[in-house]
Parts: C-alpha cells; structure tokens; sequence
C-alpha cells in the first residue's frame, strides 16, 4: 500500500516544546556574495556577504530602514515583484544560482518558504489555506493531502486547536494561532529554508512566545533566517546573527558571526553601540 | 446659542434632504402601483400582446428581455472579468497602456445609450450580419455596460490586500491560481456591484435597443430573431400607443420588480457564497 510515511519524529508532532535535534552545523546552505538591491535608482543595500548555514537559526539585526526585508526577499526572488527593483550579486543554494532569470522561481518558492510581519492566512478555511499550495503544486490524492495537512498542523503545535474546525475561516483564529497557520502552510510544502520577516512584532506577548518556541524548534529541521528587532529574541533564538547598519543611507552588513561572541564581545563599534542600546 | 440653532438648521437641511429624494423615490412607485395594479394579472405575464400592447400582455417581450439580459451577460462577464483582472494584475498602475484603457474606458462610460445603439445596428447588425436581432440588442448592452463594469471589478481587485499576492506568491503560486482562487472571491462583493449597475442600465435601455434588437412583439424562436425589450415596450405603449397607458405602467412595475428581484438575487447568492467560501473574522 501507498500509504504516506510520517516524516517528523514522534517528538515534534505534540504540544510542549522539546529543544531541537543537535543543532546546526557550519555548512554553507545559501551563500551569498556581493548581494546589492537597488529600487530604481537607488541602492538600498551594498554588497552584502554572508553564508547562511545548514539547520541553523540566523538572525538579521539593526535599525528599521536598513533593508534587511529586502535582504530577505531576495533569497525566494519575491523582489521580482517589485516593480524597478534590481538585483546584483551572487545568491547560491545548494545547486541553484538564485539570480539566475531562467530559474524556476516557482520551485525555488516552494523550497525556500516564507513568513511575513503581519500573519496573512488566506480568507479561505483553515483546511484550503493547507490544500491550496499543495495543489499548486500536484497533490491531488485525498489521503496524502489529510495527512500532510495533519502533520504540518501538529508541527506547529495547532492541530488540537483547530482539529474540530478545520473547515472554518481561517480569518477567525486568533493572530497568534493564524501566524502559526502561516508557518504551517510554509511546511506543508517541505521546503528546507524559512524565511521569517518579524514574525512576532505583530502578536500579543503570548502569541509571540508560542511562536519562539515554536522556531525554535524548527531548529535543525529547517535553514532558518528570521529579521527581528527584538535583541533579546535574537540572543534567545539564533545560532548566528547579522548585524545591518545604514551608511550613507545605504544599508550594509556591519558584522557577522556566531551570535553569543557577537553580542557579547562585538569586533565592530557599531555592533557594540546597537547591541548595547547606545544607538540605533 | 447661535451655534446650537446652526447645528439645529444643518441637522434639519440634513434631513429635509434624504426625505426628499425618499419621497421622490416613492411617490415614484406608488404611483406606479396606483396605475399598474389595476392592469397587472396573471394572464398580463402570460399572455401576448394585443392591439398594439393595448390588450393582451407581454410574455413575449418579458422572454425576450431576459434573453438579451442573458446575452448580454453572457458576453460581458467573462470579458470584463479579463480585462479587469489584467488592469488590476497585470499592468504597472502607472504604466501607460493601462491608463490609455483605463481613459477610454472613462470615456465609454459617459457616451449617451443613443450612440451604442448606433454603433451596434452599424457593427451587429449590418458589418457583422446579425441583423435586428436579440443576439445584436444583447452585444450592443454588452459594450454599454463592459466599462462600468470593468472599472468596478478593477477597483475591488485593487482593493485587495497585497498580503494576500505575497503570501501566495512565496507559497510558489502561479499569479493566475493566485487570481482564481484567492484574488477574485476576495473581490466577489466588488463584481457582484459592477453586476448589478450593468443589469440595472441593461434592463432599463430602450435607446440602444431600438436600433439593434428592434421592436417586433411576437415570441421569439431564437437569438437571431427580433425580440421587443420591456423598457422600449413601456416605451411604444406611453409615446406611440393611444390607451396604451394602462399596459404601460403595468409593465414598469414588472421592470421594477424584475430588477429588485435580479439585484437582491444576486447580493443574497454572493452573500451566502461569500460567508460559505470566504467568511469574515
């Protein structure tokens, strides 16, 4: 029999948060160099080096305004849809030159997942937000659409929550539940990368908390690159941090490196003025 | 206080203001009902006109209504539903050809129904050969109600959240399943307006149908034939017809009812649809 086999650990799929697995290893699994962003004329972001690794939470900091979303968006090319953006650089994952302008952005789409600052569930129910993507992109059989959707709500710890109306609006759920929805209709697609824009500046203290253990534990599972202005989240949650930095109104990476020593002991002024609260 | 009396006046002009145009509004009807109940049967629905329309009824010209409606329909859905979603999707807003349609379209909206009328009996009726014929009243509406139509889509598709394009897009959607399944109902209250302004100014257009679907009172066998429209019937009885006022008002009341009837259809069916499908927080 075909039956789909259950891919997560027994660990993942229940309630309380059980740390990830050994975490992240020092393997490059997007390598960006020399990455530019410019809207029209002008450059947004400069030459931007860094490599995001394997299982590895890495967290973006700085100021508003220094363009760490566009950083972000450029990874799944969602900055092709904005109009005169233009992007520079080199963009590696695993195989595939991001950048290139005959790749299929669709599939790149799909393995590269993302998570926005406001939740935005489709005004669909909660069970077409799931089977939507998934039809998009072939599923057709019932049962392994059941069973895929069952396993990305149990991941993101909403399955008890929502099991008994699964057919109803999605736009009913609280922010924090429809926010982990987001998250769940991301995995449902299995990507290995998640992109996350602030995914908790729009939730109540609670929410928020729900959905920093749940990143957290998506630890080892996913690549995992997340823009946070909260410091004490980022010093919480990554393994590695970047920190970003508006120079002559132009964003830059300031500095970059394991995110204990880079808060602890900065090698760049800057770092160590921001991450100290003297600016920024 | 002087203030208190100013607000007092502004609140009484406020008033005076929508009880006038109420009162028009029913005075309207009710005169309608006064003069048309008298005339209105059963039989009236069913029956054919007689007597130039002053006796008899008008089954004939309520079916070929309804067909140029269902024409009409038929035609400018779909391809309002196109042009709206590329203005809306598929275009820079600023771009300069959207604009140029966007202009146009402006433009179309305001030409009076006479010169459709004309520009239907010229292109329909005789370079196209379709003749005076329901299929030519019902493509002329068409035309006359795509710009309206177009520009009410349009607005309700831009009106929707741009959360909702990224979401998809980032899921690896294509824009076009983005569209169906996402874009389009969350604007289904927008389309299911335009619809109704085009079904009202359809229903109730005399002028372009005079010239293209005609006036002949029989019952039509197909779309090729000429069907007499309710609003040129009301139209003939009041102008042409000695003692035809009778069957005249009778016959407003039915087009009004119709296009109640049609209206609130149509809102309760995407209202249902709309809390089935879609639904609110």
């Amino acid at each position: 029999m075909n039956t789909p086999k259950p891919e997560l650990p027994a660990t993942y799929t229940v309630g309380d948060v059980v740390s990830g697995p050994p975490c992240c290893e020092p393997v490059s699994h997007l390598r960006i160099e020399k990455l530019s962003v410019a809207y029209g004329a002008t450059t947004v972001l400069d030459e931007v080096s860094l490599d995001i690794y394997r299982g590895c939470i890495t967290a973006l900091i700085g100021p508003s305004g220094c363009d760490k979303t566009s950083f972000l968006s450029t990874l799944n090319r969602l900055t092709d849809l904005v109009p005169g953006a233009r992007v520079n650089g080199r963009i590696h994952f695993e195989a595939t030159d991001v950048l290139d302008p005959r790749l299929d952005v669709l599939a790149l789409r799909r393995r590269v997942g993302m998570i926005f600052q406001k939740p935005n569930p489709f005004p669909l129910s909660v069970r077409r937000n799931l089977e939507l993507p998934l039809r998009e992109h072939g599923v057709r059989r019932r049962d392994v659409l059941d069973h895929k959707i069952e396993t990305a709500l149990r991941d993101v710890g909403l399955w008890e929550e929502v099991r008994d109306r699964l057919d109803s609006p999605a736009l009913a759920l609280s922010g924090g539940q429809q926010q982990r929805l987001c998250i769940a209709r991301a995995l449902v697609l299995e990507p290995s990368v998640l992109l996350m824009d602030e995914p908790c500046s729009a939730l109540d203290p609670i929410s928020s908390g729900v959905v920093e253990k749940l990143i957290q534990r998506l630890r080892g599972r996913y690549t995992v690159v997340i823009v946070t202005h909260n410091l004490a989240q980022a010093r919480r949650i990554a393994n590695y941090a970047a920190f970003f930095w508006m120079k002559e109104h132009v964003g830059k990476l300031i500095e970059f490196g394991r995110c204990q020593p880079l808060f602890e002991t900065p090698e760049n002024p800057l770092t160590a003025a921001y991450v100290s609260g003297l600016s920024g | 206080m002087p203030s208190h009396a100013m607000d007092r006046a502004f609140t009484c002009a406020i008033w005076s203001a929508a009880v006038l145009v109420t009162s028009a509004f029913l005075w309207l009807l009710g005169d309608l009902v006064w003069h048309g109940m008298a005339h209105l049967s059963w039989s009236f629905l069913v029956s054919e006109p007689m007597n130039a329309g002053r006796s008899g009824g008008i089954a004939p010209i309520l079916v070929s209504t309804l067909l140029i409606l269902a024409v009409a329909l038929a035609a400018a859905v779909p391809l309002g539903l196109g042009a709206a979603a590329w203005l809306a999707e598929y275009t820079r807003r600023d771009g300069a050809l959207g604009q140029a349609v966007r202009l146009s379209l402006d433009v179309l909206a305001g030409v009076p129904s006479i010169i459709f009328g004309l520009f239907g009996n010229v292109f329909f009726s005789v370079f196209l050969g379709l003749g005076f014929s329901m299929l030519s009243g019902g493509l002329t509406l068409a035309c006359m109600i795509l710009p309206i139509f177009i520009r009410t889509c349009e607005a309700g598709l831009s009106a929707v959240s741009d959360d909702w394009r990224h979401g998809a897009a980032a899921l690896g959607m294509t824009r076009a399943a983005a569209l169906w399944h996402i874009l389009l109902p969350a604007a289904a209250s927008a389309i299911v307006a335009g619809l109704m302004l085009g079904i009202g100014r359809a229903t109730a257009e005399t002028a372009a149908l005079i010239f293209t679907s005609g006036y002949v009172d029989r019952m039509p066998e197909s779309l090729s034939d000429s069907g007499r429209a309710l609003a040129v019937h009301i139209y003939d009885l009041s102008m042409n017809v000695t003692g035809g006022d009778g069957a005249a008002y009778a016959s407003a009341l039915v087009l009004i009812v119709l296009i109640v009837a049609i209206n609130t259809g149509a809102l309760a069916l995407s209202d249902r649809w709309w809390t089935r499908r879609i639904a609110t927080s």
